[in-house]
């Protein structure tokens, strides 16, 4: 029954910020002096005309119609224009483009997989070696993997991960040919080539992260393993490993965890530039095209998308947070 | 009450503040003298990039097609590097690298700063404003800080670049943009600092005193976070930077012809096995900025931290 409040609370604060994030972008993006419907009128453009691809695509009305539309359409869909010539967006729909004749929401499943892979295997590789290391650091202090570890955090708040990219690019890719230097290759149709395509991009966003997650990792670690609790724990005769897992790392990894969701958004911006890179394309590469070709319902979608997207991760992490930490009490 | 001030006294006259203990403690620190050393270079050469690329007689616009071979790609070892070439040229225009870099300098710095000095004032305003009243503002403000953090911002600045118009110069609205973003971190350094400070006596006195919110926020508090305010804006200026160069490097920021790193960096993505000397130059320009800012940034906490004296 708390469990469930707690929930529910969590999920009523979502809801909140959603709201919240959409009517700012949508705010910021159509208060602006742009016009789609000059962009897709052609030329000449009668005015008849652009009033009539004002309507079909709804930006006749005034911003708050325009977004309240938005919003109902996530929910319930909606359709563009009337009659034989309407567009049907069903839910949840994120918007049409107009000039790729796809409902937005399509368009974001067909680049998904792609960034989803980067994205995913990239935070999973960081969370592992950078915890792991972390760990082994705060054990073995001064030894050359501490060292090593902490030289590399240093260095890597201050490299862009595209550098990191190319340099790798350059070296494994190029120099020794171990490993494909771009392009992407459906998990569907060749686990072994996803898998291999996929190693470079994951290795250069979770070299710079790992790192620090590490540094952060081996902080908490040297704090906590100097608790009372843990020599509670040595005194009553529990092994070294389970001191270390269940009493030490379980305590040591909530701020890692709070970190780790505030990073999510960085992650996607981070696979963005990854695509670039390595000739991806993914939804980032989606974003760019669309800007270069002023697809603004492509843009505001996907963006509101993003934000969505984060916004409820973030939710997740919260709840996690809730099981991880021994002395969070959900409903409290 | 007598020991809260002998304890502020002590402090007063322990704690070395001031402009000569930062300069000391910066030169006994290796890296952050190197730090700062790399900085100074970088803003000179900004400033005098027409000069610096008078010595080789080149500037960053001028195309040298001769130098190219029939792929595009610069004859010669590294890119093309010669006695006049200092980097080389670039591919498929021939343009000098050298200059391209120094003139690349300006960019990286004019956006970095600007945007900084946006981002720390309103960090500022908010941070200490929040900290002071607290309230429903605080609550509200604090969410809003809280879902600024985990934000998509890079989606977010490239979704902007699809609807600025023309008519504003794009460095002008980068920096806009990205110090429109950048501040919600030094707010919340603030405000926890403020929120310290508001307890303490030389405050409450003022407050008792009569003196206006205002006052007491802008003579009273104000003055004692300058310094985490200081260390702050030192580390935001290579998150700004990068923020600038990865736009550019994506192809949304900087448009050509103005030299910048991110974009360079970005052209060169074609040319990695071909001409990479064309990614090292701007590459390493990048990274030794950013490097110098957050080693002296680092430095200058350990110079200003009062914690780290009183210890």
């Amino acid at each position: 029954m708390r469990m469930l409040r707690f929930i529910l609370f969590r999920l009523l604060g979502m809801v909140i910020v959603l709201l919240v994030v959409a009517t700012v972008s949508y705010a910021i993006f159509y208060l602006l002096p742009t016009n789609p419907a000059q962009l897709s009128c052609g030329k000449p453009c009668t005015p008849e005309n652009l009033q009539r691809a004002k309507e079909f695509m709804g930006t006749a009305s005034p911003w708050w119609q325009q977004l309240w539309n938005f919003l109902t359409g996530i929910v319930a869909g909606r359709s563009f224009g009337s009659g034989d010539a309407a567009i049907v967006c069903s839910a949840p729909c994120f918007g049409y483009s107009f000039q790729q004749n796809a409902s937005v929401t399509e368009l974001i499943l067909s680049r998904f997989p792609v960034t989803a892979s980067i994205a995913g295997g990239a935070a999973v590789l960081w969370l592992i070696t950078g915890v792991a290391g972390g760990v082994i650091s705060a054990l073995r202090r001064g030894s050359a993997l501490d060292r090593g570890v902490m030289t590399v955090a240093i260095a890597g708040v201050s490299t862009p991960s595209y550098l990191v990219g190319l340099l790798a690019i350059l070296l494994f890719g190029f120099t020794l040919q171990w490993l494909p230097t771009g392009g992407y290759v459906p998990l569907t149709e060749d686990p072994g080539q996803w898998f291999l395509h996929l190693i470079l991009p994951w290795c250069t966003l979770a070299f710079i992260s790992a790192a620090i997650y590490a540094r952060l990792t081996r902080g908490q670690m040297i704090e906590v393993m100097g608790e009372d609790y843990i020599r509670t724990a040595r005194a009553k005769g529990l092994r070294e490993p389970r001191v270390v897992v269940t009493h030490g790392l379980r305590n040591a990894l909530i701020p890692v965890v709070t970190i780790f969701g505030l990073d999510l958004g960085a992650l996607l911006g981070g696979t963005v530039i990854a695509e670039k890179v390595f000739s991806m394309q993914g939804l980032g590469a989606m974003l760019i095209d669309a800007v270069h070709s002023l697809d603004l319902q492509l843009v505001v979608g996907f963006t509101l998308f993003a934000a969505f997207l984060i916004v409820f991760a973030n939710f997740v992490v919260d709840l996690v947070y809730g099981f991880v930490d021994p002395r969070v009490k959900v409903g409290a | 009450m007598t020991v809260a001030n002998t304890v502020e006294g002590a402090s007063v006259t322990a704690r070395k503040t001031g402009f000569r203990h930062v300069v000391t403690s910066i030169r006994g620190d290796g890296w952050a003298s190197a730090g700062i050393i790399t900085i100074a270079v970088f803003i000179l050469a900004a400033i005098f990039a027409p000069l610096l690329t008078a010595i080789p007689g080149q500037n960053p616009y001028t195309y040298h097609l001769g130098l190219l071979d029939d792929s595009g790609a610069p004859k010669g070892w590294g890119g093309g590097i010669s006695a006049t070439h200092w980097f080389g040229v670039e591919p498929l225009t021939g343009r000098d690298l050298f200059a391209i870099v120094v003139y690349g300098a300006r960019t990286s710095l004019l956006v970095g700063v600007s945007a900084t000095i946006l981002s720390v004032l309103i960090g500022v305003l908010v941070g200490i404003t929040t900290g002071f009243f607290g309230g429903w503002y605080d609550r509200v403000m604090s969410r809003v800080v809280d879902v600024m953090f985990g934000f998509p911002v890079l989606v977010f600045l490239i979704a902007l670049t699809a609807i600025v118009p023309s008519s504003i110069p794009r460095p002008l609205f980068m920096i806009v943009v990205i110090g429109l973003f950048g501040w919600p971190a030094i707010s919340r350094v603030v405000r926890g600092q403020v929120l310290s400070l508001r307890e303490r006596n030389f405050v409450v006195a003022s407050t008792a005193m009569g003196a206006r919110p205002g006052h007491v926020l802008f003579t009273q508090v104000l003055p004692n976070v300058t310094a985490t305010i200081i260390v702050y804006a030192t580390i935001m200026v290579p998150s700004m930077i990068g923020f600038e160069a990865a736009l550019s490097f994506l192809g949304v920021g900087v448009p050509p012809p103005t030299p910048s790193w991110g974009r360079t960096i970005g052209d060169a993505v074609g040319w990695v096995q071909t001409s990479p000397m064309y990614l090292v130059f701007p590459g390493l320009a990048l990274l030794l900025i950013t490097l110098a800012f957050n080693v002296f940034g680092d430095g200058l906490r350990d110079a200003l931290d009062p914690k780290a004296v009183r210890r």
